[in-house]
C-alpha cells in the first residue's frame, strides 16, 4: 500500500470515527437527562463532526491525488468533498471502529462507550501533533483540546456512576462489560496504520493503547468499577465489516442526499 | 462546573420579606411607589419589593418561555440526524443546542423570583405549565427547518426584541443574550428556504409547502388578539409586556411579506393586500378555533411532545440520582 493511499484510508478512518461517534451523541439532543447534558452532548458532537469535517475533506484532496480515475461515474468534479464521503458511501465503504456506531442506549452505555474511546483518541490525537503530516498536525493541534474536554465529561460521569448509587453502579457495570469486546479492534493495526507509523505519519496503536490502559485503570478505580478480562474481541469495522447497528443509522442520515441525488442544500 | 437540583428552593415570601424598608410601609404606598419605578422605566430588581401579581405573572411568563425553548427542541431535533449536509447539520445541532442554553438563562431569571427549576419542570411534566403552542406542530420534511427558523424564530424575536426593554431586570438582561442568537437562527432558516428556492422543482415545492403549514401557526405566536388577551393590560402597565400582542404580529406581517416574495413563495393568504392609507398590510383572520384547540392539548403534536419530555425526564432519574448521591458522599468525605 503506498504511503498516500494509505494517508487515504487514515483521514478517512479518523473522519469516519468522529461522525459516527458525533451522530450518535447528537441523538441525545433534546432527550437527554439533564438540560445541562444535552448541552454538553451537543457540544461534544459539534466538536466531533467538526473533526470529521476536516478530515473527510483532507481524505477527499489526498484521494484525488493518488485516484484521480476513482470517481463514481456520474459524479460532478474532480473530488470528493466531506458530503460525498459522508452521505454517499454505505455501510460497506465507512471503516470507522464498531465501537462508535452502537446504539447509544441508556445514559451508562453511552458514557462507558465515550470514555473508551475518548480514553483513546486523546493519546492519540497528541501523538498526531507531532505527525510529519502538517494537515494530520494542525487538525490534532485543535482536537486535542476539544478531546481532552471529552474524556474529562466521560470520566466525570463514569466516575459519578461507579460511585453513585447502586443502581447507577450496576449500570455503568453491565455496559462496561458489554462494550469491553468491542475495544480490541482499537488498537490492532490495519495495514494503512503500520506504513502510517513507519513513515512518522501516525503513532504505533501500541503506545497508545499503554497510555489508554492506564488512564482505563485510574478511573476505574476511582468510580470503583471492575475492569472486564480481555477475552474474545470484536472487529472487523477497519474493514468495512460492521454491526447491524450502523446501516439503519447511514439510512437516516443520508435520506435526503440519497432521496434527491446531486442537489444543493 | 455541574449544577444540579442541588440548589437550594428559597419560598417565595423570604425573598418578597427580606427586602422591605426599614420602616413598615402600607402595600399601598409600595406599590405606587413600585409603579413609579416602573413608569420611570428604571428596572425592578430581586431584592425589590414588587406587587405579589406582578411575581406571579412574571414567573408564570418566565417559565412559559423556559418550557417553549426546551419543548422546542423537539420539532427541529426531529432533523439533526437527517440534515442533509454536514454544515446543515453543524448549524442545526448549534442551533438547538442555544435553545437548550435559552432555557437554562430563562430558568435562572425565574428562579430568582423564589421559584425553583425543578418546581417549574414539573408544572410542565404534569401539564399545568403551558409552552408554546407552535412546538405542537410537527416537522414533516427538510423546509420546515428552513421555515421554523425563518418565521418561528422571526416572531419569537419579535417578542423577545420587546422583553429587552421587560421592566424586571434578569429578564430583561436574558434577553438581551438570548436576541442576539435568535436573529443568527433566523438567519440561518432563511438561508435554508433560500436555498430551497433556488433548487428543483421538488425543492422549491417543499419550501412553499412549509410555508404553507407554518404560516397560520406563526401568526399564532403572538397570542390571542388584544381584545381577549386576559393578561395583557396588566402586562403592558407593569412594563412586562411593552407593546399588544395585535401590534407586534402586525409588525411582523409587515416585515415578511417581502421576505416571502424574495423567495419566489406565496403566502396562504388570499386576502393579504397592502393597504395604503394604513401603510401596513391587510390579512385574514386567524382560526382562533385552531388555536385554542391546540392550547387545549387537541394539536398534531401535543401529546407527542408532552410524552418525549416525561420520557426524558423519567429515564434521566437515575442518573440526577446518581449524581446528587455522588456528591453527597464527595462533600462528606471532603469534610472528613
Ligand atoms: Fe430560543
Ligand atoms: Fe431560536
Amino acid at each position: 500500500m503506498s504511503e498516500q493511499e494509505a494517508l487515504f484510508r487514515y483521514t478517512l478512518r479518523m473522519g469516519d470515527n468522529s461522525l459516527v461517534l458525533g451522530h450518535r451523541n447528537s441523538e441525545w439532543c433534546g432527550h437527554g437527562p439533564v438540560l445541562e447534558e444535552d448541552i454538553a452532548q451537543a457540544n461534544i458532537a459539534l466538536d466531533l463532526i467538526g473533526q470529521a469535517r476536516n478530515y473527510l475533506t483532507y481524505a477527499g484532496e489526498v484521494e484525488a491525488k493518488f485516484r484521480p480515475s476513482a470517481l463514481p461515474t456520474g459524479q460532478a468534479g474532480p473530488l470528493r468533498t466531506e458530503d460525498d464521503l459522508a452521505y454517499l458511501r454505505g455501510e460497506r465503504e465507512y471503516i470507522n471502529v464498531q465501537l462508535v456506531e452502537l446504539p447509544k442506549g441508556d445514559y451508562a452505555r453511552t458514557i462507558v462507550r465515550s470514555f473508551l474511546f475518548d480514553a483513546f483518541h486523546l493519546p492519540l490525537q497528541q501523538a498526531l501533533t507531532t505527525s510529519k503530516d502538517e494537515r494530520l498536525k494542525g487538525i490534532a493541534e485543535k482536537a486535542v483540546k476539544e478531546v481532552t474536554y471529552h474524556l474529562r465529561h466521560s470520566s466525570e460521569w463514569l466516575v459519578r456512576f461507579g460511585d453513585g448509587t447502586e443502581e447507577s453502579h450496576r449500570r455503568a457495570q453491565e455496559a462496561l462489560d458489554d462494550l469491553w469486546r468491542y475495544t480490541g479492534e482499537l488498537f490492532t493495526p490495519d495495514e494503512a496504520e503500520e506504513v502510517l507509523a513507519k513513515a512518522g505519519i501516525a503513532p504505533k496503536l501500541a503506545d497508545v493503547k499503554q497510555e489508554w490502559s492506564a488512564t482505563v485503570d485510574r478511573v476505574l478505580k476511582e468510580a470503583t468499577l471492575k475492569r472486564p478480562a480481555d477475552g474474545w474481541m470484536a472487529s472487523g469495522g477497519k474493514k468495512g465489516i460492521h454491526t447491524e447497528h450502523l446501516g439503519p443509522m447511514l439510512a437516516e442520515m443520508q435520506t435526503l442526499q440519497r432521496s434527491y441525488p446531486g442537489v444543493e442544500w | 462546573m455541574y449544577k444540579i437540583s442541588l440548589r437550594e428552593r428559597v419560598p417565595s415570601t423570604t425573598l418578597a420579606t427580606r427586602n422591605t424598608f426599614p420602616y413598615i410601609m402600607p402595600d399601598s404606598q409600595q406599590e405606587s411607589l413600585f409603579q413609579q419605578k416602573v413608569d420611570a422605566e428604571q428596572k425592578i430588581e430581586p431584592r425589590d419589593w414588587m406587587p405579589d401579581g406582578y411575581r406571579k405573572n412574571l414567573v408564570r411568563q418566565i417559565s412559559q418561555h423556559a418550557h417553549s425553548e426546551i419543548v422546542g427542541m423537539l420539532p427541529e431535533g426531529n432533523w439533526i440526524t437527517r440534515a442533509p449536509s454536514l454544515r446543515r447539520k453543524t448549524i442545526l445541532l448549534a442551533k438547538v443546542q442555544d435553545e437548550a442554553g435559552h432555557g437554562l438563562y430563562l430558568y435562572s431569571a425565574a428562579e430568582t423570583l423564589g421559584t425553583g427549576r425543578d418546581e417549574m419542570v414539573d408544572q410542565l411534566l404534569s401539564g399545568a405549565a403551558k409552552y408554546s403552542s407552535i412546538f405542537n406542530y410537527p416537522t414533516l420534511t427538510w423546509a420546515d427547518i428552513g421555515a421554523i427558523g425563518w418565521l418561528v424564530d422571526g416572531a419569537a424575536i419579535m417578542n423577545q426584541v420587546m422583553l429587552c426593554r421587560t421592566s424586571y431586570g434578569p429578564y430583561a438582561r436574558a434577553m438581551v443574550r438570548i436576541c442576539k442568537e435568535e436573529s443568527f437562527h433566523q438567519r440561518q432558516g432563511y438561508d435554508i428556504l433560500i436555498t430551497l428556492s433556488k433548487g428543483t422543482p421538488e425543492q422549491k415545492a417543499m419550501a412553499q409547502d412549509a410555508l404553507d403549514r407554518w404560516w397560520w401557526p406563526s401568526l399564532m405566536m403572538f397570542g390571542p388578539s388584544d381584545k381577549d388577551s386576559p393578561h395583557s393590560a396588566q402586562s403592558l402597565k407593569w412594563k412586562i409586556k411593552r407593546q399588544s400582542n395585535d401590534e407586534l404580529r402586525q409588525i411582523f406581517i409587515d416585515r415578511t411579506v417581502s421576505q416571502a416574495e424574495f423567495l419566489g413563495l406565496k403566502i396562504p393568504d388570499p386576502k393579504l393586500k397592502w393597504n395604503e392609507a394604513t401603510q401596513h398590510y391587510d390579512w385574514g383572520e386567524i382560526d382562533w378555533t385552531e388555536f385554542n384547540e391546540v392550547i387545549r392539548g387537541n394539536g398534531p403534536c401535543n401529546a407527542e411532545r408532552m410524552a418525549a419530555r416525561r420520557k426524558a425526564h423519567a429515564d434521566g432519574a437515575w442518573v440526577r440520582e446518581a449524581a446528587l448521591a455522588y456528591a453527597g458522599k464527595k462533600s462528606k468525605r471532603n469534610a472528613a
